[in-house]
């Protein structure tokens, strides 16, 4: 036999072992300072498909804005920052297979993302039980209200119960007293008009009638018959695949002759104001978590919010002026990471022996100034209800954009602790 | 809001309702009737004629008519397309084994699904309707001063629902008088009685059972884009008109056109009226308990023909 020279399947492994080292080298010495520099892997819950996609698609590229601007500074404890994205389908039973997936498998540290209610409270028990630090960007009451545990924490956005107590004095004392309101018939949707009517009768004012709607409807018109003819103010809310048609309908329903209309931003998130049937919006009144359009007063924060994600001054993508994002709420995200960053770095994270630590080091978090780190705004963590609370803000549709005419306090937005999850055992 | 305007107001939306249903759930009946395939993946043609309108009204552009009209003729085409494709590469395959075509025709649900949601992605998105006014409707009323006429707050509609109404009508009057009075209605008819002697005649079976296959996707194609411009087209549209389907055509009596259209006004009336009037929930319920006391008490429907 004559020996030959041929390469076999080990060398080739070896080699490229090697190449690989050697390109990797230059990230190995940015990240040098880490005792260890295996990154930190954040499981993210993302709504790729289902009921909540465009949210997800805007949560994601938030994210990636987010995580490069983190590891462009030197990641968290020297250590880059790794996403792990997962899709969730919008569906709770699927959102709580997605987290133990994070855990066993992909080996995450913490995770994070998730947006509907009904997704974080199917997901929040998994987190309990799997000891994952569950970080929510879903405005639901849910944190805050004591239903959840110890490892679900909602430090990037504010919950539905602030926001609609925050609103009521100034629908009540600029548009009315006798509100009809219109939302979601789950769990986002209740807060609301459990909250809001709530809120609104200390003001003074009342609700005529309350309109729950399936998240899966299509077809609305059938519904707007229950508003009663006294109602002064419309309060809607909706959320799904067929807000446009919701919004459309509203105003054909009420044609030339409406009464004064307050809504969340979520009936009209990732959804062009410009789009033909819109135009009774006009002098109609918005919560917005974050404006959409850029304000004359615009921070240097908000700018370079902006430029990191890719939107446009209009709240649109820069590559395409009619995929409008949902800037009310993914800023959420960015916060959200934003705190796990400050949180792993207070309680000199290392690995997931660590988790309990961390959910310390976040819990003992109280003032967060708006910064870079915070664009949307100042916020204050309230570490015993897992939530953070935060400024809101109320826009007007004129000329066919939205234009700030009110900015709460947090002040506004507190209200009594319902639980105390630092007493929790981990 | 009065009863009256309230009814009338239940009555147009339930009316929209009914007639997308009716093309739709005539699709479903007309492949039973013929091919005895019961087609699970009857609402995927349904999105997919959807999801084909937006593609086709987005890349025309211009005047919204022009992409309507287009997306009107082009998107039942290509659904039938697909589904004559489906017929010779997954039905005939299996020789429209009854068992065999469900499995196989729910294989086909997630393949067009999921090729939907690879292209044309997770998101809703309008097609731009051709026309679009508010109507407000009046009502009369023996007030103090007799007879009255006043338009009573919220009471309208819009001339492109209506549309969707009279278009329905028309195209069910146009396959009624192709099953009945043409020689292609004829040999549909001769393959639904009796395939052995239909064979026997000289009819090309399969090529009727494919062409069958096409058409009834492309009935429920043109249902989806009459409604695209009221709804939106959605990967995940295809659920409710299959159920929707399949409770219509189980009332209607199963192959019966008579059946099969009169269940769908029956059933998109009452979803219209019930769910205004009390709520959506309640209104599912009573369809399908209608489907449980059919299935008791006449089991092949009320227009169908007891087999013999």
């Amino acid at each position: 036999m004559t020996p030959k020279l041929m390469t076999n399947r080990r060398s080739v492994l070896k080699g490229a072992a090697a190449g690989g080292l050697l390109a990797a080298a230059p990230l190995a010495a940015r990240f040098a300072s880490a005792q260890s520099s295996a990154p930190i892997k954040i499981g993210f819950q993302q709504h790729s498909t289902g009921i909540g996609a465009a949210y997800g698609r805007w949560y994601g590229r938030t994210t990636e804005a987010a995580v490069k601007m983190i590891n462009d500074a030197g990641g968290i404890n020297g250590r880059p920052v790794e996403i792990v994205a997962e899709d969730d389908g919008t569906d709770p039973k699927r959102g709580a297979e997605v987290l133990e997936k994070f855990a066993n498998q992909s080996g995450c540290d913490v995770a994070f993302g998730t947006l509907f209610s009904h997704v974080v409270i199917g997901s929040a028990p998994a987190a309990g039980e799997l000891k994952l630090p569950y970080f929510v960007v879903s405005e639901g009451h849910h944190v805050a209200s004591g239903m959840l545990n110890r490892y679900t924490l909602q430090p990037g956005i504010t919950d539905v119960k602030s926001q609609v107590q925050a609103m009521a004095p100034y629908v009540s004392e600029n548009l009315g007293k006798k509100v009809t309101m219109i939302y979601p018939d789950f769990a986002f949707g209740h807060d609301h008009r459990d909250y809001f009517s709530a809120a609104i009768k200390e003001q003074g004012g009342e609700v005529l009638e309350m309109i729950a709607i399936p998240p899966t409807e299509t077809s609305f018109t059938k519904y707007f018959p229950k508003i009663p003819r006294d109602t002064e103010v419309i309060y809607h809310v909706m959320v799904g695949p067929a807000v446009l048609t919701f919004v459309k309908e509203l105003g054909e329903f009420f044609g030339p002759s409406r009464p004064e209309i307050f809504g969340f931003i979520d009936s009209l998130e990732a959804v062009d104001l410009a789009s033909p049937g819109l135009e009774f919006l006009e002098g109609t009144y918005f919560w917005e978590g974050n404006p959409r359009y850029a304000q004359e007063d615009q921070t240097s924060h908000d700018k370079m919010f902006r430029e990191a994600v890719g939107v446009d001054a209009n709240g649109a993508s820069v590559s395409d002026p009619k995929d409008v994002s949902t800037y009310a709420h993914m800023f959420g995200c960015w916060e959200t990471l934003h705190v796990i960053k400050a949180g792993m770095e207070a309680a000199g994270y290392q690995g997931p022996e660590d988790r309990a630590k961390l959910i310390e080091a976040v819990e003992a978090m109280t003032d967060m100034p708006q910064s870079d780190a915070h664009p949307q705004g100042p916020k204050r963590f309230n570490g015993k209800t897992h939530q953070v609370f935060g400024v809101q803000y109320i826009s007007k549709v004129e000329e066919g954009k939205l234009v700030k005419v009110h900015t709460t306090s947090i002040e506004d937005t507190l209200y009594p602790d319902e639980v105390d999850y630092t007493s929790m055992s981990f | 809001m009065d009863f009256g305007p309230h009814l009338l107001l239940a009555v147009l939306e339930g009316a929209v309702g009914a007639a997308v249903l009716a093309l739709t759930a005539l699709g479903l009946s007309l492949v039973f009737g013929v091919m005895r395939v019961v087609n699970v993946a009857h609402g995927e043609f349904f999105m997919l004629g959807a999801v084909i309108a937006w593609f086709v009204a987005t890349s025309i552009g211009g005047h919204p008519t022009v992409g309507f009209v287009a997306a009107l003729a082009l998107a039942p085409l290509i659904a039938g397309l697909v589904a004559v494709l489906v017929d010779r590469l997954i039905l005939k395959p299996v020789k429209y084994d009854p068992e065999a075509t469900i499995v196989g025709t729910i294989g086909v649900l997630y393949i067009l699904q999921q090729t939907a949601l690879m292209t044309y992605g997770p998101e809703a998105r309008p097609v731009e309707p051709p026309f679009s006014h508010r109507i407000a409707l009046p009502w009369f009323e023996w007030g103090e001063n007799g007879f009255a006429m006043f338009y009573p707050w919220g009471l309208s509609t819009n001339s492109y629902k209506l549309f969707v109404i009279g278009a329905a009508i028309v195209i069910l009057l146009a396959f009624w008088l192709i099953m009945t009075r043409s020689k292609a209605g004829l040999i549909m008819r001769a393959t639904q009685l009796d395939r052995e002697t239909a064979l026997a005649f000289g009819i090309p079976v399969s090529r009727v059972y494919s062409i069958v296959f096409g058409l009834g996707a492309g009935l429920a194609a043109l249902a989806a884009v009459l409604i695209v411009p009221i709804q939106q087209a959605h990967y995940l549209m295809g659920h409710d008109p299959l159920l929707l389907s399949f409770i219509v055509v189980i009332i209607g009596g199963l192959g019966s056109i008579r059946g099969t259209v009169l269940a769908a006004v029956l059933i998109g009336m009452s979803d219209g009226i019930i769910s205004v009037f009390l709520s959506p929930t309640l209104s599912k319920i009573i369809a399908t308990l209608l489907v449980a006391l059919v299935l008791v008490f006449r089991p092949q429907g009320l227009f169908g023909k007891k087999p013999a």
